[in-house]
Protein backbone atom coordinates (compact mmCIF):
# COMPACT_ATOMS: atom_id res chain seq x y z
CA UNK A 1 0.00 0.00 0.00
CA UNK A 2 2.82 2.44 0.99
CA UNK A 3 5.20 1.50 -1.45
CA UNK A 4 2.21 2.19 -4.47
CA UNK A 5 1.55 5.47 -3.20
CA UNK A 6 4.77 6.39 -3.41
CA UNK A 7 4.88 5.55 -7.04
CA UNK A 8 1.62 6.91 -7.68
CA UNK A 9 2.65 10.46 -6.01
CA UNK A 10 6.40 10.20 -7.74
CA UNK A 11 4.44 9.78 -11.28
CA UNK A 12 1.92 12.38 -10.46
CA UNK A 13 4.84 15.07 -9.16
CA UNK A 14 7.06 13.70 -12.28
CA UNK A 15 4.02 14.47 -14.80
CA UNK A 16 3.41 17.78 -13.17
CA UNK A 17 6.88 19.08 -13.33
CA UNK A 18 7.17 18.28 -16.88
CA UNK A 19 3.32 20.21 -17.61
CA UNK A 20 4.94 23.40 -15.31
CA UNK A 21 8.41 23.21 -17.43
CA UNK A 22 6.33 22.98 -20.36
CA UNK A 23 3.91 26.32 -19.44
CA UNK A 24 7.14 28.17 -19.03
CA UNK A 25 9.10 26.96 -21.25
CA UNK A 26 6.15 27.55 -24.04
CA UNK A 27 8.19 30.56 -26.24
CA UNK A 28 11.00 28.13 -26.61
CA UNK A 29 9.36 24.67 -27.03
CA UNK A 30 6.88 25.71 -29.52
CA UNK A 31 7.93 24.93 -33.11
CA UNK A 32 5.62 27.64 -34.59
CA UNK A 33 3.51 30.89 -33.31
CA UNK A 34 0.50 29.60 -31.35
CA UNK A 35 -2.03 32.15 -33.32
CA UNK A 36 0.23 32.52 -36.45
CA UNK A 37 -0.80 30.51 -39.93
CA UNK A 38 1.89 28.26 -40.40
CA UNK A 39 0.80 26.12 -42.81
CA UNK A 40 -0.14 26.56 -46.65
CA UNK A 41 -3.47 24.67 -46.10
CA UNK A 42 -5.12 27.93 -44.98
CA UNK A 43 -9.37 27.11 -44.43
CA UNK A 44 -8.63 23.36 -44.15
CA UNK A 45 -7.52 21.21 -41.21
CA UNK A 46 -4.49 19.13 -42.24
CA UNK A 47 -3.58 16.12 -40.15
CA UNK A 48 -0.50 15.10 -38.70
CA UNK A 49 2.35 15.34 -40.65
CA UNK A 50 6.29 15.11 -40.14
CA UNK A 51 6.10 19.26 -39.93
CA UNK A 52 3.34 19.61 -38.28
CA UNK A 53 2.66 16.27 -36.09
CA UNK A 54 -0.24 17.08 -34.56
CA UNK A 55 -1.90 18.97 -37.40
CA UNK A 56 -2.81 21.95 -38.04
CA UNK A 57 -6.43 23.57 -37.48
CA UNK A 58 -8.40 25.54 -39.92
CA UNK A 59 -6.94 28.75 -40.11
CA UNK A 60 -3.21 26.42 -40.54
CA UNK A 61 -2.03 27.06 -37.07
CA UNK A 62 0.23 24.32 -35.74
CA UNK A 63 -2.14 22.11 -32.99
CA UNK A 64 1.24 21.15 -31.03
CA UNK A 65 2.25 24.55 -30.74
CA UNK A 66 -1.07 25.63 -29.80
CA UNK A 67 -1.46 22.81 -26.71
CA UNK A 68 1.97 23.94 -25.57
CA UNK A 69 0.43 27.76 -25.08
CA UNK A 70 -2.10 26.24 -23.90
CA UNK A 71 -0.22 24.65 -20.74
CA UNK A 72 0.79 28.06 -19.98
CA UNK A 73 -3.27 29.51 -19.77
CA UNK A 74 -5.13 26.45 -18.57
CA UNK A 75 -2.13 25.77 -15.73
CA UNK A 76 -2.99 29.48 -14.82
CA UNK A 77 -6.47 30.02 -14.92
CA UNK A 78 -6.42 26.51 -12.87
CA UNK A 79 -3.82 27.42 -10.28
CA UNK A 80 -4.98 30.54 -9.47
CA UNK A 81 -9.04 29.45 -9.65
CA UNK A 82 -7.66 26.96 -6.95
CA UNK A 83 -6.34 29.74 -5.14
CA UNK A 84 -9.43 31.39 -4.83
CA UNK A 85 -11.17 28.59 -4.26
CA UNK A 86 -8.84 27.70 -1.12
CA UNK A 87 -8.87 31.24 0.07
CA UNK A 88 -12.66 31.09 0.49
CA UNK A 89 -12.85 27.82 1.85
CA UNK A 90 -10.19 27.61 4.53
CA UNK A 91 -11.21 31.29 5.92
CA UNK A 92 -14.51 29.66 5.97
CA UNK A 93 -14.08 26.63 7.51
CA UNK A 94 -11.57 27.69 10.19
CA UNK A 95 -14.07 30.44 11.73
CA UNK A 96 -17.07 27.84 11.45
CA UNK A 97 -14.51 25.46 13.44
CA UNK A 98 -12.95 27.20 15.76
CA UNK A 99 -15.79 30.00 16.65
CA UNK A 100 -19.04 27.22 16.86
CA UNK A 101 -21.65 28.10 17.97
CA UNK A 102 -24.27 30.80 15.92
CA UNK A 103 -21.38 31.42 13.40
CA UNK A 104 -20.88 27.48 12.59
CA UNK A 105 -24.22 27.23 12.26
CA UNK A 106 -24.77 29.99 9.51
CA UNK A 107 -21.74 29.34 7.85
CA UNK A 108 -22.36 25.68 7.22
CA UNK A 109 -26.09 26.63 6.35
CA UNK A 110 -24.52 28.64 3.51
CA UNK A 111 -22.23 26.11 2.64
CA UNK A 112 -25.40 23.01 2.42
CA UNK A 113 -27.23 26.16 0.55
CA UNK A 114 -23.63 26.08 -1.60
CA UNK A 115 -24.07 22.11 -2.39
CA UNK A 116 -26.82 22.34 -3.25
CA UNK A 117 -26.77 23.83 -6.68
CA UNK A 118 -25.38 21.90 -9.63
CA UNK A 119 -21.70 23.53 -10.08
CA UNK A 120 -21.29 23.35 -13.25
CA UNK A 121 -24.82 25.19 -13.97
CA UNK A 122 -24.44 27.73 -11.44
CA UNK A 123 -21.01 28.64 -12.92
CA UNK A 124 -22.60 28.92 -16.27
CA UNK A 125 -25.22 31.22 -15.38
CA UNK A 126 -22.44 33.88 -13.04
CA UNK A 127 -20.24 33.56 -16.15
CA UNK A 128 -22.72 34.63 -18.14
CA UNK A 129 -24.29 37.03 -16.61
CA UNK A 130 -20.51 39.08 -15.67
CA UNK A 131 -19.42 38.57 -19.03
CA UNK A 132 -16.64 36.12 -19.86
CA UNK A 133 -13.06 37.58 -18.94
CA UNK A 134 -9.75 36.02 -17.44
CA UNK A 135 -11.31 37.70 -13.63
CA UNK A 136 -15.12 36.46 -13.97
CA UNK A 137 -14.01 33.30 -14.55
CA UNK A 138 -11.46 33.10 -11.31
CA UNK A 139 -14.07 34.28 -9.42
CA UNK A 140 -16.98 32.21 -10.24
CA UNK A 141 -15.07 28.67 -10.50
CA UNK A 142 -13.86 30.01 -6.94
CA UNK A 143 -17.18 30.75 -5.89
CA UNK A 144 -18.62 27.48 -6.78
CA UNK A 145 -15.84 25.09 -5.63
CA UNK A 146 -14.77 26.24 -2.13
CA UNK A 147 -17.87 23.88 -0.34
CA UNK A 148 -15.89 20.55 -0.25
CA UNK A 149 -12.33 22.67 1.05
CA UNK A 150 -14.54 24.42 3.64
CA UNK A 151 -16.26 20.94 5.00
CA UNK A 152 -13.11 18.95 5.38
CA UNK A 153 -10.71 22.29 6.79
CA UNK A 154 -13.70 22.99 9.41
CA UNK A 155 -13.12 19.23 10.21
CA UNK A 156 -9.97 18.87 10.89
CA UNK A 157 -9.79 22.67 12.62
CA UNK A 158 -12.74 21.61 15.23
CA UNK A 159 -10.47 18.67 16.59
CA UNK A 160 -7.65 20.52 16.17
CA UNK A 161 -9.09 23.43 18.64
CA UNK A 162 -9.38 20.60 21.35
CA UNK A 163 -5.89 19.52 21.30
CA UNK A 164 -3.90 20.20 24.40
CA UNK A 165 -1.23 22.96 22.36
CA UNK A 166 -4.18 25.16 21.41
CA UNK A 167 -5.77 24.95 25.03
CA UNK A 168 -2.23 25.91 26.46
CA UNK A 169 -1.71 28.98 24.28
CA UNK A 170 -5.72 30.15 24.66
CA UNK A 171 -4.94 29.78 28.46
CA UNK A 172 -1.82 32.07 28.34
CA UNK A 173 -3.89 34.32 26.76
CA UNK A 174 -3.53 34.13 23.06
CA UNK A 175 -6.29 35.79 21.19
CA UNK A 176 -8.80 33.69 18.49
CA UNK A 177 -6.73 35.43 15.63
CA UNK A 178 -3.56 34.13 17.18
CA UNK A 179 -4.70 31.15 17.87
CA UNK A 180 -6.18 30.46 14.86
CA UNK A 181 -3.16 31.54 12.79
CA UNK A 182 -0.32 30.19 14.46
CA UNK A 183 -1.50 27.10 16.18
CA UNK A 184 -4.79 25.54 14.33
CA UNK A 185 -3.71 26.82 10.52
CA UNK A 186 -0.11 25.32 10.35
CA UNK A 187 -1.36 21.93 11.89
CA UNK A 188 -4.29 22.21 9.15
CA UNK A 189 -1.85 22.55 6.76
CA UNK A 190 -0.92 19.43 5.36
CA UNK A 191 -4.87 18.50 4.40
CA UNK A 192 -5.01 21.64 3.23
CA UNK A 193 -2.65 21.10 1.24
CA UNK A 194 -4.23 17.77 -0.27
CA UNK A 195 -7.09 19.85 -0.96
CA UNK A 196 -4.70 22.04 -3.34
CA UNK A 197 -3.81 19.76 -5.28
CA UNK A 198 -7.11 17.66 -6.09
CA UNK A 199 -8.79 20.67 -5.84
CA UNK A 200 -6.17 21.90 -8.80
CA UNK A 201 -8.04 18.95 -11.20
CA UNK A 202 -11.29 20.40 -10.16
CA UNK A 203 -10.61 23.43 -11.65
CA UNK A 204 -9.20 22.25 -14.06
CA UNK A 205 -12.19 20.19 -15.14
CA UNK A 206 -14.41 23.05 -14.60
CA UNK A 207 -12.10 25.29 -16.50
CA UNK A 208 -12.01 23.54 -19.43
CA UNK A 209 -15.97 22.26 -18.99
CA UNK A 210 -16.63 26.28 -19.59
CA UNK A 211 -14.02 26.88 -21.86
CA UNK A 212 -15.94 24.21 -24.31
CA UNK A 213 -19.24 26.02 -23.53
CA UNK A 214 -17.88 29.20 -24.88
CA UNK A 215 -17.38 30.38 -21.63
CA UNK A 216 -13.57 30.58 -21.10
CA UNK A 217 -11.28 32.80 -21.49
CA UNK A 218 -11.97 34.77 -24.37
CA UNK A 219 -9.95 34.45 -27.43
CA UNK A 220 -7.15 34.49 -28.99
CA UNK A 221 -5.85 32.77 -25.98
CA UNK A 222 -5.60 29.28 -27.08
CA UNK A 223 -6.71 27.25 -24.37
CA UNK A 224 -6.78 23.31 -24.23
CA UNK A 225 -10.76 23.77 -23.48
CA UNK A 226 -11.48 26.37 -26.59
CA UNK A 227 -9.51 24.49 -28.99
CA UNK A 228 -11.66 21.48 -28.58
CA UNK A 229 -14.95 23.91 -29.07
CA UNK A 230 -13.89 25.20 -31.59
CA UNK A 231 -13.05 21.83 -33.34
CA UNK A 232 -16.59 20.99 -33.47
CA UNK A 233 -17.17 22.13 -36.87
CA UNK A 234 -14.67 19.57 -38.14
CA UNK A 235 -15.30 16.35 -36.23
CA UNK A 236 -15.61 14.85 -39.15
CA UNK A 237 -13.00 15.72 -41.05
CA UNK A 238 -10.36 16.61 -38.68
CA UNK A 239 -10.99 14.46 -35.47
CA UNK A 240 -7.45 15.67 -34.46
CA UNK A 241 -8.43 18.93 -33.60
CA UNK A 242 -10.37 17.77 -30.57
CA UNK A 243 -8.15 14.22 -29.69
CA UNK A 244 -5.05 16.20 -29.01
CA UNK A 245 -5.86 19.20 -26.70
CA UNK A 246 -8.50 16.36 -25.03
CA UNK A 247 -5.42 14.27 -24.37
CA UNK A 248 -3.72 17.29 -22.98
CA UNK A 249 -6.49 17.92 -20.16
CA UNK A 250 -6.54 14.49 -19.36
CA UNK A 251 -3.05 14.18 -18.58
CA UNK A 252 -2.59 17.62 -16.70
CA UNK A 253 -6.35 16.31 -14.52
CA UNK A 254 -4.78 12.67 -14.09
CA UNK A 255 -1.34 14.41 -12.73
CA UNK A 256 -2.94 16.33 -10.28
CA UNK A 257 -5.01 13.68 -9.24
CA UNK A 258 -2.29 10.73 -8.90
CA UNK A 259 -0.14 13.31 -7.12
CA UNK A 260 -2.80 13.74 -4.37
CA UNK A 261 -4.62 10.55 -3.71
CA UNK A 262 -0.92 8.64 -3.89
CA UNK A 263 -0.15 10.99 -1.11
CA UNK A 264 -3.57 10.04 0.82
CA UNK A 265 -2.62 5.99 -0.03
CA UNK A 266 1.06 6.70 1.51
CA UNK A 267 0.06 8.10 4.45
CA UNK A 268 -3.53 5.58 4.43
CA UNK A 269 -5.58 8.21 5.24
CA UNK A 270 -9.37 7.65 4.10
CA UNK A 271 -10.66 9.10 0.77
CA UNK A 272 -13.73 9.87 2.38
CA UNK A 273 -12.52 12.59 4.88
CA UNK A 274 -10.76 13.75 2.18
CA UNK A 275 -13.40 13.70 -0.27
CA UNK B 1 -38.85 9.90 13.83
CA UNK B 2 -41.45 12.62 13.27
CA UNK B 3 -40.02 15.55 15.43
CA UNK B 4 -36.53 14.20 13.12
CA UNK B 5 -38.00 14.74 9.45
CA UNK B 6 -39.60 18.02 10.64
CA UNK B 7 -36.27 19.05 11.62
CA UNK B 8 -34.71 18.17 8.44
CA UNK B 9 -37.91 19.66 6.56
CA UNK B 10 -36.94 23.31 8.25
CA UNK B 11 -33.88 23.24 7.48
CA UNK B 12 -34.28 22.62 4.07
CA UNK B 13 -36.75 25.23 3.81
CA UNK B 14 -34.23 27.78 4.95
CA UNK B 15 -31.34 26.21 2.50
CA UNK B 16 -34.06 26.70 -0.26
CA UNK B 17 -34.57 30.52 1.31
CA UNK B 18 -30.38 30.89 0.42
CA UNK B 19 -31.34 29.20 -2.76
CA UNK B 20 -33.77 32.05 -4.40
CA UNK B 21 -31.64 35.00 -2.86
CA UNK B 22 -28.82 33.42 -5.24
CA UNK B 23 -30.98 32.79 -8.37
CA UNK B 24 -32.71 36.40 -7.82
CA UNK B 25 -29.38 37.16 -7.70
CA UNK B 26 -28.34 35.97 -11.31
CA UNK B 27 -30.94 38.56 -12.70
CA UNK B 28 -29.82 41.66 -10.50
CA UNK B 29 -26.16 41.30 -11.15
CA UNK B 30 -26.93 40.69 -15.15
CA UNK B 31 -26.06 44.24 -16.93
CA UNK B 32 -28.38 43.98 -19.60
CA UNK B 33 -31.85 45.44 -19.41
CA UNK B 34 -34.14 42.73 -19.50
CA UNK B 35 -36.87 45.19 -20.97
CA UNK B 36 -34.48 45.56 -23.84
CA UNK B 37 -34.07 42.22 -24.28
CA UNK B 38 -37.26 41.08 -24.24
CA UNK B 39 -38.71 44.36 -26.97
CA UNK B 40 -35.41 44.28 -28.86
CA UNK B 41 -32.92 47.04 -28.95
CA UNK B 42 -34.82 49.47 -31.22
CA UNK B 43 -37.83 49.79 -28.98
CA UNK B 44 -39.28 53.08 -27.98
CA UNK B 45 -38.80 54.12 -24.91
CA UNK B 46 -43.05 53.50 -24.09
CA UNK B 47 -42.76 50.55 -24.64
CA UNK B 48 -39.86 49.66 -22.41
CA UNK B 49 -41.17 51.19 -19.87
CA UNK B 50 -44.31 49.33 -19.97
CA UNK B 51 -42.57 46.02 -20.11
CA UNK B 52 -40.43 47.56 -17.08
CA UNK B 53 -43.88 48.21 -15.42
CA UNK B 54 -45.04 44.42 -16.26
CA UNK B 55 -41.78 43.01 -14.93
CA UNK B 56 -42.14 45.16 -11.76
CA UNK B 57 -38.55 46.22 -12.71
CA UNK B 58 -40.14 49.80 -11.58
CA UNK B 59 -40.75 48.03 -7.54
CA UNK B 60 -37.42 48.45 -4.79
CA UNK B 61 -35.59 45.40 -4.76
CA UNK B 62 -37.34 43.62 -1.81
CA UNK B 63 -40.60 43.66 -3.61
CA UNK B 64 -39.59 42.14 -6.46
CA UNK B 65 -37.77 39.46 -4.86
CA UNK B 66 -40.96 38.67 -2.79
CA UNK B 67 -42.90 38.77 -5.79
CA UNK B 68 -39.87 36.08 -7.35
CA UNK B 69 -40.49 34.04 -4.54
CA UNK B 70 -44.03 34.03 -3.95
CA UNK B 71 -44.46 33.26 -8.32
CA UNK B 72 -41.78 30.67 -8.28
CA UNK B 73 -44.27 28.97 -5.06
CA UNK B 74 -46.93 29.00 -7.62
CA UNK B 75 -44.97 27.36 -9.96
CA UNK B 76 -44.37 30.42 -12.33
CA UNK B 77 -40.81 30.77 -12.68
CA UNK B 78 -41.62 33.68 -15.40
CA UNK B 79 -41.06 33.46 -19.37
CA UNK B 80 -38.32 33.01 -21.47
CA UNK B 81 -37.61 36.04 -23.36
CA UNK B 82 -36.17 34.02 -26.31
CA UNK B 83 -38.86 31.37 -26.24
CA UNK B 84 -41.82 33.43 -25.46
CA UNK B 85 -43.03 29.99 -23.21
CA UNK B 86 -43.88 29.88 -19.54
CA UNK B 87 -40.60 28.71 -18.27
CA UNK B 88 -41.59 26.07 -16.15
CA UNK B 89 -43.40 24.32 -19.06
CA UNK B 90 -40.36 24.48 -21.37
CA UNK B 91 -38.54 22.47 -17.93
CA UNK B 92 -41.20 20.08 -17.77
CA UNK B 93 -41.37 19.22 -21.11
CA UNK B 94 -37.41 18.60 -21.25
CA UNK B 95 -37.63 16.90 -17.82
CA UNK B 96 -38.45 12.95 -19.33
CA UNK B 97 -35.59 12.93 -21.83
CA UNK B 98 -33.13 14.06 -18.66
CA UNK B 99 -34.72 11.74 -16.42
CA UNK B 100 -33.90 8.50 -18.80
CA UNK B 101 -30.25 9.73 -19.11
CA UNK B 102 -30.05 10.31 -15.39
CA UNK B 103 -31.33 6.46 -14.82
CA UNK B 104 -29.63 4.81 -17.30
CA UNK B 105 -26.41 6.91 -16.61
CA UNK B 106 -26.80 5.98 -12.58
CA UNK B 107 -27.46 2.64 -12.88
CA UNK B 108 -24.71 1.72 -15.39
CA UNK B 109 -21.94 3.57 -12.97
CA UNK B 110 -23.32 1.81 -9.63
CA UNK B 111 -22.95 -1.39 -11.60
CA UNK B 112 -19.52 -1.03 -12.89
CA UNK B 113 -18.31 1.40 -9.60
CA UNK B 114 -19.71 -1.61 -7.35
CA UNK B 115 -18.05 -4.35 -9.44
CA UNK B 116 -14.67 -2.23 -9.27
CA UNK B 117 -14.95 -1.67 -5.98
CA UNK B 118 -15.32 -5.50 -5.05
CA UNK B 119 -12.90 -6.90 -6.88
CA UNK B 120 -9.94 -4.62 -5.61
CA UNK B 121 -11.66 -5.36 -2.35
CA UNK B 122 -11.21 -9.21 -2.74
CA UNK B 123 -7.39 -8.75 -4.37
CA UNK B 124 -6.39 -6.21 -1.39
CA UNK B 125 -3.13 -4.45 -1.93
CA UNK B 126 -2.44 -7.37 -4.79
CA UNK B 127 -2.32 -6.71 -8.80
CA UNK B 128 -5.72 -5.94 -9.52
CA UNK B 129 -6.19 -3.51 -6.52
CA UNK B 130 -3.44 -1.33 -7.76
CA UNK B 131 -4.38 -1.51 -11.32
CA UNK B 132 -8.30 -0.61 -10.53
CA UNK B 133 -7.00 1.86 -8.56
CA UNK B 134 -5.13 3.96 -11.56
CA UNK B 135 -7.84 2.83 -13.62
CA UNK B 136 -10.57 4.21 -11.53
CA UNK B 137 -7.97 7.76 -11.29
CA UNK B 138 -7.80 7.50 -15.22
CA UNK B 139 -12.00 7.59 -15.15
CA UNK B 140 -12.44 10.93 -12.45
CA UNK B 141 -9.88 12.86 -14.77
CA UNK B 142 -11.60 12.15 -18.29
CA UNK B 143 -12.96 15.60 -19.09
CA UNK B 144 -17.17 14.09 -20.13
CA UNK B 145 -16.88 16.35 -23.19
CA UNK B 146 -14.23 15.00 -24.29
CA UNK B 147 -14.85 11.81 -23.57
CA UNK B 148 -18.46 12.23 -25.48
CA UNK B 149 -16.89 13.90 -28.45
CA UNK B 150 -14.67 10.65 -28.83
CA UNK B 151 -17.04 8.32 -28.62
CA UNK B 152 -19.18 9.90 -31.34
CA UNK B 153 -16.16 10.29 -33.51
CA UNK B 154 -15.29 6.82 -33.32
CA UNK B 155 -18.44 4.80 -32.70
CA UNK B 156 -21.30 7.48 -34.62
CA UNK B 157 -18.79 8.63 -37.28
CA UNK B 158 -15.91 6.04 -38.17
CA UNK B 159 -18.13 2.85 -37.06
CA UNK B 160 -21.42 4.46 -38.09
CA UNK B 161 -22.81 1.67 -35.05
CA UNK B 162 -24.95 4.49 -33.18
CA UNK B 163 -26.93 7.34 -33.76
CA UNK B 164 -24.86 10.68 -33.81
CA UNK B 165 -26.95 12.58 -31.65
CA UNK B 166 -30.53 13.40 -30.73
CA UNK B 167 -33.03 10.96 -29.47
CA UNK B 168 -33.82 8.34 -31.79
CA UNK B 169 -34.34 5.06 -30.06
CA UNK B 170 -32.88 3.29 -27.37
CA UNK B 171 -29.49 3.08 -29.07
CA UNK B 172 -29.30 6.96 -28.64
CA UNK B 173 -29.03 6.02 -25.23
CA UNK B 174 -26.00 3.95 -24.98
CA UNK B 175 -22.93 6.69 -25.74
CA UNK B 176 -24.56 9.53 -23.67
CA UNK B 177 -24.61 6.46 -21.11
CA UNK B 178 -21.32 5.82 -21.03
CA UNK B 179 -19.82 9.45 -21.27
CA UNK B 180 -21.60 9.91 -17.91
CA UNK B 181 -21.40 6.42 -15.89
CA UNK B 182 -17.52 6.46 -16.59
CA UNK B 183 -16.69 9.09 -14.10
CA UNK B 184 -19.19 8.32 -11.58
CA UNK B 185 -17.86 4.31 -11.62
CA UNK B 186 -14.68 5.48 -10.94
CA UNK B 187 -15.30 7.58 -7.97
CA UNK B 188 -17.64 4.89 -6.71
CA UNK B 189 -14.97 2.10 -6.95
CA UNK B 190 -12.66 4.82 -4.63
CA UNK B 191 -15.29 4.92 -2.53
CA UNK B 192 -16.48 1.61 -2.26
CA UNK B 193 -12.70 0.53 -1.84
CA UNK B 194 -12.28 2.57 1.14
CA UNK B 195 -15.32 1.75 2.94
CA UNK B 196 -14.82 -2.17 2.03
CA UNK B 197 -11.33 -1.87 3.55
CA UNK B 198 -12.30 -0.38 6.91
CA UNK B 199 -15.28 -2.30 7.23
CA UNK B 200 -12.46 -5.84 6.44
CA UNK B 201 -10.46 -4.49 9.12
CA UNK B 202 -13.29 -4.45 12.05
CA UNK B 203 -13.87 -6.96 14.65
CA UNK B 204 -17.54 -8.40 13.27
CA UNK B 205 -15.62 -9.53 10.01
CA UNK B 206 -13.11 -11.38 12.10
CA UNK B 207 -15.84 -13.05 14.35
CA UNK B 208 -17.24 -13.64 10.54
CA UNK B 209 -14.25 -15.13 9.53
CA UNK B 210 -13.14 -16.62 13.07
CA UNK B 211 -16.54 -18.63 12.66
CA UNK B 212 -15.37 -20.42 9.82
CA UNK B 213 -16.83 -18.38 6.99
CA UNK B 214 -15.09 -18.10 3.34
CA UNK B 215 -13.74 -14.89 2.33
CA UNK B 216 -16.03 -14.69 -0.53
CA UNK B 217 -19.04 -14.74 1.93
CA UNK B 218 -17.36 -12.49 4.69
CA UNK B 219 -16.84 -10.09 1.71
CA UNK B 220 -20.16 -9.60 0.24
CA UNK B 221 -22.57 -10.42 3.07
CA UNK B 222 -20.70 -8.54 6.23
CA UNK B 223 -18.22 -6.14 4.39
CA UNK B 224 -20.48 -5.27 1.53
CA UNK B 225 -23.60 -5.16 3.08
CA UNK B 226 -21.80 -2.05 5.74
CA UNK B 227 -20.07 -0.21 3.17
CA UNK B 228 -22.39 0.19 0.41
CA UNK B 229 -25.00 2.11 2.64
CA UNK B 230 -22.62 5.28 2.29
CA UNK B 231 -22.39 4.51 -1.46
CA UNK B 232 -26.02 4.59 -1.89
CA UNK B 233 -26.76 7.68 0.18
CA UNK B 234 -24.01 9.66 -2.28
CA UNK B 235 -25.40 8.18 -5.72
CA UNK B 236 -29.05 9.49 -4.30
CA UNK B 237 -27.24 12.60 -4.38
CA UNK B 238 -25.11 12.26 -7.73
CA UNK B 239 -29.30 10.92 -8.53
CA UNK B 240 -30.39 14.39 -7.95
CA UNK B 241 -27.35 16.18 -10.10
CA UNK B 242 -28.37 14.00 -12.97
CA UNK B 243 -31.94 14.87 -12.69
CA UNK B 244 -30.99 18.49 -12.69
CA UNK B 245 -29.86 18.23 -16.15
CA UNK B 246 -26.25 17.34 -17.25
CA UNK B 247 -25.00 20.40 -19.54
CA UNK B 248 -22.00 18.76 -21.22
CA UNK B 249 -23.18 14.99 -22.25
CA UNK B 250 -26.56 16.57 -23.26
CA UNK B 251 -24.76 19.26 -25.34
CA UNK B 252 -21.58 17.36 -26.80
CA UNK B 253 -24.84 14.51 -27.89
CA UNK B 254 -27.53 17.17 -28.97
CA UNK B 255 -29.89 15.52 -26.13
CA UNK B 256 -33.43 17.01 -25.85
CA UNK B 257 -32.93 17.41 -21.83
CA UNK B 258 -32.86 20.32 -19.46
CA UNK B 259 -29.02 20.76 -19.71
CA UNK B 260 -29.29 21.03 -23.44
CA UNK B 261 -32.03 23.94 -22.25
CA UNK B 262 -29.63 25.61 -19.79
CA UNK B 263 -26.75 25.62 -22.69
CA UNK B 264 -29.20 27.81 -24.78
CA UNK B 265 -30.54 29.54 -22.02
CA UNK B 266 -27.14 30.97 -21.64
CA UNK B 267 -26.14 31.37 -25.11
CA UNK B 268 -29.22 33.59 -25.60
CA UNK B 269 -28.74 35.01 -22.45
CA UNK B 270 -32.19 33.73 -21.78
CA UNK B 271 -32.93 35.01 -17.87
CA UNK B 272 -35.66 33.69 -16.81
CA UNK B 273 -34.58 30.65 -18.33
CA UNK B 274 -31.13 30.35 -16.77
CA UNK B 275 -32.83 30.89 -13.38
CA UNK B 276 -35.65 28.62 -13.30
CA UNK B 277 -33.27 26.08 -14.61
CA UNK B 278 -30.61 26.39 -11.66
CA UNK B 279 -33.52 26.94 -9.18
CA UNK B 280 -34.76 23.53 -10.26
CA UNK B 281 -31.71 21.89 -9.93
CA UNK B 282 -31.03 23.30 -6.86
CA UNK B 283 -34.45 22.36 -5.32
CA UNK B 284 -34.22 18.84 -6.37
CA UNK B 285 -30.56 18.56 -4.80
CA UNK B 286 -32.12 19.88 -1.47
CA UNK B 287 -35.28 17.52 -1.93
CA UNK B 288 -33.19 14.71 -2.67
CA UNK B 289 -30.67 15.31 0.42
CA UNK B 290 -33.90 15.27 2.94
CA UNK B 291 -34.70 11.52 0.98
CA UNK B 292 -31.67 10.94 2.06
CA UNK B 293 -31.40 11.93 5.40
CA UNK B 294 -34.46 10.42 6.52
CA UNK B 295 -33.88 7.18 4.56
CA UNK B 296 -29.99 7.17 6.34
CA UNK B 297 -32.06 7.71 9.77
CA UNK B 298 -34.64 4.95 9.21
CA UNK B 299 -31.55 2.63 8.69
CA UNK B 300 -29.33 3.62 11.55
CA UNK B 301 -31.57 4.72 14.44
CA UNK B 302 -28.26 5.82 16.01
CA UNK B 303 -28.81 9.15 13.51
CA UNK B 304 -32.64 9.14 14.86
CA UNK B 305 -32.42 9.04 18.51
CA UNK B 306 -30.10 12.18 17.51
CA UNK B 307 -27.02 9.89 19.50
CA UNK B 308 -24.49 11.37 16.33
CA UNK B 309 -24.73 13.31 13.44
Amino acid sequence: MTAKGKLMEMTGAFMITLLVITAIGAPLLAPHDPAQAVAETFGDPAGPSRAFPLGTDELGRDVLSRIIWGARISLEVAVTAMVVTMVIGVAIGLIAGFFGGAADFALMRLTDMMLAFPTLLLAMAFVTVLRPSLLSILLVIGLVSWTGVARVVRAETLSLAQRDFVLAARALGATPRRLIIWHVLPNALPVIVVMAVLGTSGTLLLDAGLSFLGLGVPPPTPSWGRMIEESTMYFRTAPWLAAFPGLAIFYAVLAFNLLGYGYLRRRGASNAALK
Amino acid sequence: MVAFILRRLVVGAGVLLGVSIVTFLIAFVVPADPAVAMAGAKADPQTLAMIRTQLGLDQPVYVQYAQYVERALHGDLGRSYIRRESVTDLIVGRFPATAILAVSAMAAALVLGVAMGLISGAWRDRMPDHLLLVLSLGFVSIPVFWLGTMLLIVAALYLRALPLGGFSGWSSLILPTITLALGSAGYYARILHTNLTDALDQEYVRTARGKGLSRRQVLVKHALANALIPLLTLAGLDLAGLLSGVVLTETVFNWPGIGRLAYEAVVNLDIPLIMGTVLFGAVLVVLANIVVDVLYAWLDPRIRLGAIG
